[in-house]
């Protein structure tokens, strides 16, 4: 491959998974939060919509949701998604279903002793979310989340089909110049494996931290 | 918002066709990782270092990276070695490898699941080892395994659509030639999402209730 086909593509293409990586885990972790605390919501109507958003985008195809977002809401709604932003929504959107249940098994998971001892304090529901529950169950929620991240980082891979210029997409490109796949993608999957690594590593080390904080000591 | 219940109609044959091959997919593919993620697990729990660190390091790199650069990868660099495959039989060997990496972590767990008494218990009885497998800890190990290899058949379900990138006629792929002929997106891509959903959901009930049964 020569230098060209590097700065020109690969590079630009390696930075904008990047950016897909962390715009979609953003809104993906809002979504987590939102909807998995939702599901533990006093009000019987809050908790069937949540339940309801999970089981409808955790049973569709990452894939299908992109192509719904961006061939079928434009013409609904009277105005055009760009490729980028239709990716970043559908990846959000389903990776954020996903992340829900991560935050409802977290929150399950503090004892019940700590949700009366706040109520004992007579702290508000909201005050025992935010000061009791949630300190104490991020730490646990980060292993889990750290395997979405990976999976997220590879779904990303699914916007080159919307033709924005990501990796997988430079990829494409390189191979239709030079014709020669193997190297190509074998180069395109050690990019993503390199990257997925930087994720688990950068995550492993926000878990210590995280349990230290709370005086655990992380596996 | 218009939608067009003609166009619904029209795209029935096609999204039949689609589904089935969908359907196909998924089976012929869940085969494939079913028996191949066997393989891996006994790889990993190999004595041998010589076995262990390439069987690890090989499921490591494919579960880590993205099933669709595998697909290009197997879709265009088979052909350069001298392998000629369809794309539908290509595209169900990609899915097949991409999930046996995780079924072989599934087996994993489950084989370490099962209680070392049981393992003693084999020896005190001197079972030879085929028979130990055989009649003591897969039995135990498989029941275990069915519900999470169920959640993966799921999560391979929802990534059949990406085989529409190399032209199998799956669902997302009719869809796509049916808005292309038609230029009607929005009745075709809805009908496949909703078809996940039914597909999906019932199918995610189903695993809720074996792991009750199987597993507690």
């Amino acid at each position: 491959m020569t230098m060209g086909l590097w700065q020109n593509w690969v590079l630009p293409g390696i930075w904008v998974t990047v950016q897909l990586l962390v715009y979609s885990a953003a809104l993906a972790a809002v979504v987590a939060f939102g909807v998995g605390m939702a599901r533990t919501h006093r009000s019987r109507p809050v908790r069937f919509a949540a339940t309801a958003y999970t089981e409808v985008f955790r049973g569709v195809s990452a894939l299908v949701l992109m192509f719904w977002l961006f061939f079928v809401v434009p013409p609904l709604l009277g105005w055009q998604l760009v490729p980028m932003w239709a990716a970043v929504l559908a990846l959000g959107l389903s990776y954020g279903a996903y992340g829900a249940e991560v935050v409802r098994g977290g929150l399950a998971a503090v004892p019940e002793a700590q949700r009366e001892a706040g109520i004992a304090l007579s702290l508000t529901p909201w005050q025992r979310m935010r000061l009791v529950l949630l300190p104490q169950a991020v730490p646990e929620m980060l292993p889990p989340f750290c395997n979405l991240l990976v999976e997220l980082l590879k779904g990303t891979a699914l916007v080159s089909l919307l033709g924005v210029g990501d990796v997988s997409f430079a990829a494409y490109l390189v191979r239709l110049a030079t014709q020669d796949s193997a190297r190509i993608y074998t180069l395109v999957l050690v990019v993503y494996f390199v990257l997925a690594l930087g994720v688990t590593r950068s995550m492993k080390a926000l878990e210590r931290r995280a349990k230290a904080n709370l005086g655990v000591v992380a596996k | 918002m218009n939608w067009d219940w003609s166009a619904v109609a029209d795209f029935m044959p096609r999204f039949l066709d689609g589904l089935l091959v969908t359907l196909q997919v998924l089976v012929l593919g869940s085969l494939i990782s079913f028996s191949l993620g066997l393989v891996w697990a006994a790889g990993l729990r190999a004595r041998t270092r010589l076995v262990r660190w390439p069987v690890t390091g090989f499921t490591e790199f494919v579960r880590t990276t993205p099933l669709l650069v595998q697909l290009f990868f197997l879709y265009f660099v088979l052909p350069e070695w001298g392998v000629q495959f369809s794309a539908l039989v290509t595209g169900t060997l990609a899915i097949g490898l991409h999930y046996s990496t995780y079924t072989a972590q599934v087996y994993r767990a489950g084989i370490e699941a099962v209680p070392p008494g049981q393992w003693e218990a084999a020896t005190a009885l001197s079972l030879p080892a085929h028979r130990t497998w055989l009649a003591v800890i897969l039995p135990q190990a498989l029941r275990r395994v069915t519900p999470a290899l169920g959640n993966y058949v799921i999560a391979m379900l929802k990534d059949t659509p990406l085989l529409a990138a190399i032209g199998v006629l799956e669902m997302l792929q009719q869809a796509r030639l049916e808005s292309a002929a038609t230029f009607q997106y929005t009745e075709p891509l809805t009908v496949v999402g909703v078809a996940f959903v039914l597909i999906a959901y019932p199918a995610s009930l189903l695993v809720r209730t074996l792991e009750r049964r199987l597993v507690h």
